[in-house]
């Protein structure tokens, strides 16, 4: 995949970002996801552009970047594909899931597949820790969409299909974007997706939906209430 | 009698769009605003106080105490922080909470900045989930738009500006004082305390760390009252609050009660353990909390409650596990992960955490005799309470507290050669493709 250079425009949305806050080395992180967005990864020159608007050097940049696992050093896929082996996906089938993967793509953890003839897209694996979706498990994320209650079967056909520059839907959001593309929404550009998908998935509306049939619900609120009533005591 | 589930910030989550204003405001959404406004920051910051609320984030420090502790006559800005860094193996109610609800959070962050005096406030979420990164900032532009932000809100006169930030995966940017270094731009490693954030926080100004659930439920305090939330609950465990089921349960998910609900009665609600299997071991928040076991079904899962036996309360995550899982397995990933996610500042976590891999990796292998159990115990004790932040007592937990419920299992391990079980069983589709 080519790399773009930080130009003139990605300085200045560097400098945005880095305006957001009283002070703005704050920016440091969603400014290493912009240099993500436009370079596919944390290059050197995007270091030295960071460190330059922030006016700090360019080690001190590298210190940070080095230290949080969502930059990458090396380049990454299109889709960028992590299946959750933290013990409870790993033990409800995300250890098989990541096996078949490794063994399908024939790659390790942390790298990118041999984009064959034919394919359109291009992936990565990486195994992850616990994404906050255990209710889900077994758990996968492509570009940090949730892939939710995965198979080892359906883990293929999701990566067959990216390959393929099929149209994937995530089970919790979105058409799945590209990882360059997710990571200018985290760098804070808004992509104008945030209306698609559903409000909650199935799992987190079990508790819902049966206080629901039951007629369940919080107690009453007080018709005066009560703080109200408290300062017209005194 | 209160019911059994008492759905609050989970009550919009079945709404079309719940994720937007008009939704959330048709169901009386930031009309809390004005009541917090029509009283002084002392008043509000007492309402919390007295309706009990305790931090939601794992701790249960009590969320208007912490408010008191900014020193108000410091002449620094205040800030408030929202952690939404949701990491703790197991937990998983604040992302659902900010993917459905955004706009809950978004207005307990304005009632707790007013409360606290802080004309700024960031919403530090985990990098990881994007869809909900997408709804939190649609919901502050939206609140911003509609006038809930900003300057002068509601003609109050009092300013507030809101700031999601993004984080780029560490774990231990969960920890209050990690996550600072984050927001500050550095790496994420915990700071000494005293002095505490309250008195010495983001860039050294008085600063509150709040849990997304916590302040999530401060809008429902305002306008029901004090009282309102402190008949839920047990007596010092107050309110409602979101408890996690996942494993092998039949019906995984999110179920919003009072404190003091014990998992049999979750479990009755959940369907009980998936068929033909019966519990094993279970954590009641997350994997940083002490393995508990089926004699423990009937505590109240409150704070008190599950700290008599010897646990934490921590974050629900209440993970279940059924008699097909090796608990040596379960406890050797748990125990990588916390290897993986020290931050590296102080030695006994740093290099603790690699021995307890390498120890954990020849008994799950069938290596070693029972002799190594006890130097385990031994490298526990010698991690547990040294280190800056919990990350690496967290890490003792289940290793301690396995080996005090199974510790024929890991002899087990021993006197078989190797794990006796099969991981093949434990799946989500075991006995699915085959039913022989």
């Amino acid at each position: 995949m080519s790399t773009q250079p930080i130009d003139e425009k990605t300085i200045a949305e560097l400098r945005e970002i880095a305006a957001r806050y009283p002070e703005p080395r704050s920016g440091l992180l969603p400014m290493l996801h912009l240099v993500q967005s436009v370079q596919g990864r944390v290059t050197p020159e995007g270091i030295e552009a960071c460190a330059a608007v922030l006016d700090i050097s360019a080690a001190e940049v590298s210190g940070v970047a080095t230290f949080y696992t969502m930059y990458k050093r090396h380049g990454v896929g299109d889709y960028h594909v992590g299946v959750c082996t933290n013990t409870l996906c790993a033990v409800m089938g995300g250890d098989e899931i990541f096996a078949r993967l490794k063994e399908h793509l024939d790659i390790g953890n942390d790298e990118v597949a041999v984009q064959r003839q034919g394919d359109s897209k291009t992936v990565s694996l990486e195994h992850i820790e616990c994404n906050a979706a255990c209710d889900f498990a077994p758990v996968m994320m492509v570009n940090w969409e949730f892939m939710d209650n995965q198979t080892p079967e359906s883990a293929v056909q999701l990566v067959e299909s990216l390959r393929a520059g099929h149209e994937i839907q995530s089970t919790r959001g979105p058409k799945l974007c590209t990882f360059r593309e997710a990571e200018r929404v985290l760098a804070g550009f808004p992509d104008g997706l945030v209306d698609e998908g559903p409000t909650a998935g199935p799992p987190s509306l079990v508790g819902l939906k049966i206080a629901r049939e039951r007629g369940w619900t919080a107690p009453d609120a007080p018709t005066t209430p009560a703080i109200e009533a408290k300062e017209s005591d005194q | 009698m209160t019911d059994m589930l008492t759905p609050v910030l989970t009550d919009m989550w079945d709404v079309e769009q719940g994720w937007k204003l008009a939704p959330y405001e048709s169901k009386g959404g930031y009309a809390a605003l004005d009541i917090a406004f029509g009283m002084s920051q002392d008043d509000v910051i007492t309402a919390v106080k007295d309706s009990g609320l305790r931090g939601r984030g794992g701790a249960g420090f009590p969320t208007g105490m912490k408010w008191s502790f900014i020193p108000q006559d410091n002449p620094r800005p205040k800030y408030l922080v929202v952690n939404a860094d949701e990491s703790e193996p197991g937990t998983c109610k604040d992302i659902p909470l900010m993917m459905g609800n955004p706009h809950v959070l978004v207005e307990g962050v304005i009632i707790s900045s007013y409360a606290i005096r802080a004309n700024k406030a960031f919403i530090y979420i985990r990098g990881e989930v994007l869809h909900v990164i997408r709804r939190v900032q649609a919901a502050v532009e939206e609140a911003y738009a509609a006038g809930h932000l900003g300057k002068n809100i509601h003609g109050s006169g009092y300013d507030l500006d809101v700031v999601v930030h993004a984080g780029a995966g560490a774990y231990i940017c969960g920890e209050e004082t990690a996550l600072l270094e984050g927001l500050e731009g550095r790496r994420g490693q915990p700071r000494l305390r005293p002095p505490f954030p309250a008195v010495a926080g983001l860039y050294a100004s008085p600063t509150v760390i709040n849990n997304v659930e916590s302040i999530a439920s401060v809008p429902a305090i305002v306008k029901n009252g004090a009282a309102w939330f402190a008949s839920m609950g047990t007596e010092k465990s107050k309110g409602h609050g979101i408890f996690s089921l996942s494993g092998h349960v039949q019906n995984p998910g999110q179920y919003e009660a009072p404190l003091g609900i014990t998992l049999r009665e979750l479990l009755d609600l959940a369907g009980g353990i998936r068929h033909g299997h019966e519990i094993k071991f279970w954590t009641p928040g997350g994997s940083s909390t002490p393995l508990l076991t089926a004699e423990h079904l009937d505590i109240p899962l409150d704070f008190e409650g599950v700290g008599a036996v010897g646990s934490m309360l921590g974050t629900r995550a209440l993970q279940i596990f059924d008699e097909t899982v090796c608990v040596v397995r379960a406890v050797l990933r748990w125990t990588e992960f916390y290897k993986h996610e020290s931050c590296g500042k102080c030695t006994p976590c740093r290099e603790g955490t690699w021995w307890l891999v390498q120890a954990l990796t020849r008994l799950e292998n069938g290596q070693g005799t029972e002799a190594d159990l006890d130097q385990l115990l031994d490298q526990c004790d010698n991690i547990l309470g040294r280190s800056f932040c919990a990350l690496g007592d967290g890490a003792t937990s289940p290793i301690s507290s396995s080996i005090e419920h199974f510790r024929d299992e890991y002899l087990a391990h021993l006197a078989h050669g190797g794990c006796p079980f099969d991981a093949a069983r434990s799946t989500a589709w075991a006995g699915t493709e085959v039913s022989a």
